[in-house]
């Protein structure tokens, strides 16, 4: 890479940055993220795992918020705070996860559709239509029952039942990146396809796919809190949908427990939003028609 | 018209077929022994272990074409409740239609009451606070908003569709709207956020086009420009993506139902986890799929009868 | 008197964007008055500037006076009643100007029913369709949506939209622009019928110096937001005292004409992005015969004759 294709890099990451600088909610989101994030990766220091082993247990059970435990303890005598900490990682993690799985495969099909047209992608995309009308939910939860609950089956269920919305928005990008200039020239110079695919297409389609990649991680998160309270989680990793499930289980909301319900809805919430405040911020910026819209 | 209604119909009967075939084959080519989800968790005699045995060890496409004939059927009775599937599933689908009809009808009028007024003066103070609350909303699962509900209200019944005891026509309807209230308002909640953005995102479409200017230059005082020039053109799209949505939002009642033990399709769904219930899986699956096809079908042919440009074609 | 006269009119567009910068002209009832110039040199803001329908964001300067009342310091009641009644406009691209849900009868009827509110429904309809029958259109074509009719159908709707509430003024923006030459005379024969017949003012904006040539009396040519020509159709094309102008008229040559025969067309370059104009005559990046002066100072419109006047400082010398 020469000295000037480098410098220009930095000019456009420093523009990029400016642009994204002045939407303030989408700083607060990302505040968030990091606030969540460092959770998840010292989780660990922040609280003893010890404490996620029911038989370890030795506070008494549906207790009130007190000195020892700052949000209470769950039916097991657990504290919810450290559930809360530890669910941090696995819904971050499951969402990033997912997130990715649906993010390779919905690319691979857009960009292949894309770029052979005609038939290849009359089929590729007639398919991915066929998959956005399986109604997502159902599709993970019949998934989910059959493979089995563990934490890589959530991630495997999520990720491949998100990609036919990367995918048509990867394609609808490859066509119009197709069309343009240098992609001529790149072909009369022979350039095969493999490098007009991963040299000029993907280059240029992954800006957009960036944001709706951060949006697809709000939306995985949710899925796998949806997925944990109905039972299909990984009952050795508990998330944020565990503990509600737990909650409702044992009836938490009739008997007040406020702190059994309240927290774990919470973390989910300002979670998603701040995905979802970073994700609509990185869309206003790299789409400029958008921009003029709001 | 006639081409473009054509073109649709042929679409969905594609798809159904699509549907079709994947609800077999995503059930049979999963990993694990057939006869291991089609039991687990259930005691069953020797005899109609034998009997499922033998069905399962067919040919592949001799079992596709007895499915095909009869998809609800199943040829196998729900394990849970030992009774043919589309009899348990024609018992559950009227509390979740009511259900889900009220809160998409709530959240659909709200939704573009608010989507217009947050549009149409975009950039304002009502319009940034509609927005962040519809973020919020948007983020919030649907059974975590029925819980705090339970918690916080509980006058209001957590759950069931009528209390005990009830008898005789109108106490029974003022009963089922007592206990609508709270699932109704859980589903209504989350809706109301995304009918919302999808109704601001189109007025805010049209602002830019010329006819407002036409209309404004016409000497129309500025509400009249909405409702007559701007409300119009923007309420095609969003009517169309609510009533595309009608199919997924079904599939988003299963939570609810379960929270709020509402006897319909979602709380069936649920049932069918424990167990699991396979042949009532696969059934109830198949039935939102086809609700999504047909709204798909539905939102398309109601564009085509709404926007002049496709009906006088 | 004039039915509409802007006095050193100026609008500046959000981001400091002067797209009109101190305008003056006017128009008397029953007179032809052409605009002409390239796309983005102001000409479309001013006649959004006629009807006060700029975008909030925008500051305006100067005044536009339409039957000698400021349009800008009007109430917003006064100046509904006086849109459409007063002054109209044939809008440029009629497909994007017209509401593709309701019919044309219904939005040639909507100005009808709000400015005259004791015609009934039927005296409307009946009114729709005599104007359409005006434009040559038949009556029955009023039930029809946008879509179902051809460009030049919907440019004709546009015009007889304008004539709806009898207006004493129309501003005609590019309106036959996308139409093809054989429509493009209808249409111009019927908007110059109508101000003999009706005795209108008529403002004819176009970029095609063809049209405004054969249709007005008087012609100005903008430039970069400015006025840099004006006088009789008939001189300033054939005689023009701005090189900009004669520019503009080598690029549309007539055959035959020998004058046309050795003549460059065109004019290399593009006009200057408004937010960033050169300094001096804004003319002078890419005018033929600029020298030193030109880069210095910009140059007012100077008196050249009868009638004439040009912002050029070689205005004097007579080609």
């Amino acid at each position: 890479m020469t000295a000037i294709a480098w410098q220009r890099r930095r000019a456009t990451a420093s523009r990029f940055w400016a642009d994204f600088r002045s939407h303030r909610s989408a700083l607060v989101g990302l505040g968030i993220l990091l606030f969540f994030g460092l959770v998840a990766v010292f989780a660990s220091v922040l609280a003893d795992p010890a404490g996620l082993d029911v038989t370890k247990a030795t506070a008494p059970a549906h207790a009130a918020p007190s000195g020892d435990h700052w949000l209470g303890t769950d039916q097991n005598g657990r504290s919810v705070l450290t559930l809360l900490i530890h669910g941090t990682r696995v819904s971050l993690i499951v969402g990033l996860a997912a997130t990715a799985i649906a993010i390779v495969i919905g690319t691979v099909i857009g960009i292949m559709a894309g770029f052979y047209g005609g038939w290849a992608r009359s089929t590729l995309m007639g398919l991915t239509d066929w998959f956005l009308v399986i109604p997502f939910l159902p599709l993970a939860i019949v998934m989910a029952t059959v493979l089995g609950a563990s934490l890589l089956n959530i991630i495997i269920v999520i990720g491949v039942t998100s990609w036919p919305g990367t995918a048509r928005l990867v394609c609808a990008q490859t066509l119009s990146v197709r069309e343009r200039p240098y992609m001529e020239r790149a072909r009369a110079l022979g350039g095969g396809d493999w490098h007009q695919m991963t040299r000029h297409i993907l280059p240029n389609v992954m800006p957009l796919v960036l944001a709706h990649v951060v949006l697809t991680v709000s939306v995985a998160i949710l899925s796998e809190t949806t997925l944990s309270f109905l039972g299909l989680g990984d009952p050795t990793r508990p998330s944020w949908g565990y503990i509600l499930d737990n909650a409702y289980g044992t009836g938490a909301m009739s008997n007040g427990e406020w702190w059994f319900v309240l927290p774990p809805g919470l973390c989910v919430v300002a979670v998603v939003l701040a995905f979802t405040l970073v994700g609509r911020a990185l869309e206003a910026v790299l789409n400029p028609r958008l921009r003029e819209g709001s | 018209m006639r081409g473009y209604v054509l073109k649709k119909v042929g679409w969905s009967i594609g798809t159904l077929l699509f549907v079709v075939v994947f609800n077999f084959f995503l059930f049979r080519l999963l990993p694990g022994d057939p006869i291991g989800l089609y039991t687990r968790g259930r005691n069953m005699s020797p005899d109609q272990l034998i009997r499922l045995r033998q069905q399962l060890n067919r040919p592949i496409g001799e079992q596709f074409i007895t499915y095909l004939s009869n998809p609800f059927a199943s040829t196998i009775n729900s394990t849970r409740f030992n009774r043919p599937v589309w009899e348990i599933i024609g018992e559950r689908v009227w509390p979740t239609v009511l259900l889900v009809g009220t809160a998409v009808l709530v959240a659909a009028l709200a939704g573009v009451w608010l989507g217009i007024r947050s549009g149409w003066r975009r950039g304002s103070r009502f319009d940034r606070v509609t927005t962040g609350t519809t973020n919020t909303l948007y983020a919030m699962p649907e059974f975590w908003v029925g819980m705090m509900l339970i918690m916080w209200l509980p006058f209001f019944p957590s759950g069931g569709i009528n209390s005990v005891g009830v008898t005789g026509f109108l106490p029974t309807v003022v009963d089922t709207a007592w206990h609508l209230v709270l699932p109704v308002t859980a589903l209504a909640i989350v809706y109301l956020a995304e009918y919302t953005s999808i109704m601001r995102a189109s007025l805010v479409d049209e602002l830019r086009q010329d006819y407002l200017t036409l209309a404004r230059a016409k000497g129309l005082r500025e509400d009249l420009v909405r409702r007559r020039h701007a409300v119009p053109n923007a309420l095609l799209p969003t009517m169309t993506l609510i009533f595309l949505n009608l199919g997924f939002v079904i599939g988003g009642a299963i939570t609810v139902e379960y929270v709020f033990s509402w006897p319909g399709l979602g709380l069936l769904t649920a049932e069918a986890l424990r167990g699991p219930d396979i042949p009532l899986l696969q059934a109830v699956f198949l039935l939102f799929s086809l609700g999504v096809i047909v709204f798909t079908l539905l939102a398309d042919l109601l564009y085509a009868v709404l926007d002049p440009r496709v009906s006088t074609q | 008197m004039s039915l509409l006269e802007l006095r050193d009119l100026s609008v500046t567009y959000a981001g400091d964007v002067p797209a009109v910068r101190g305008v003056s002209l006017s128009v008397a009832p029953g007179e032809v008055l052409g605009v002409a110039g390239e796309s983005g040199c102001g000409k479309s803001t001013i006649t959004n500037a006629v009807l006060r329908l700029l975008p909030k964001s925008a500051t305006v300067g100067g005044s536009v006076l339409l039957d000698g009342e400021d349009v800008h310091g009007m109430s917003f009641g006064r100046l509904r009643a006086v849109r459409w009644a007063t002054a109209s406009i044939v809008f440029q691209g009629a497909l994007h100007s017209l509401n593709a849900v309701r019919t044309i009868g219904r939005q040639i009827a909507e100005p009808i029913l709000l400015h005259e509110p004791k015609t009934s429904r039927k005296a409307a309809d009946l009114r729709v369709g005599e104007l359409l029958e005006q434009v040559g259109l038949p009556a029955r074509r009023a039930r029809d949506y946008p879509h179902q009719l051809s460009g030049g159908q919907r440019q004709r709707v546009m015009i007889a939209l304008a004539l709806a509430c009898r207006p004493r003024l129309v501003i005609a923006d590019e309106p036959t622009t996308a139409l093809d030459v054989m429509v493009q005379a209808q249409v111009l024969q019927l908007l110059s019928g109508l101000v003999k017949d009706l005795g209108l003012a008529l403002v004819l904006i176009s970029h095609d110096l063809s049209v405004l040539g054969t249709t007005c009396d008087r012609v100005a040519v903008m430039y970069a937001g400015k006025v840099v020509e004006e006088g009789p159709a008939s001189v300033v094309f054939d005689d023009s005292r701005h090189p900009y102008s004669g520019a503009l008229a080598g690029a549309f040559p007539r055959v035959g004409d020998p004058r046309f025969r050795y003549a460059p067309a065109g004019l290399a370059g593009d006009p200057p992005y408004p937010g960033d104009l050169p300094a001096g005559c804004p003319f002078h990046p890419r005018c033929p015969v600029a020298f030193d002066r030109c880069s210095e100072a910009e140059v007012e419109l100077l008196d050249v004759g009868a009638g004439r006047r040009a912002a050029c400082l070689r205005a004097g010398e007579a080609s």
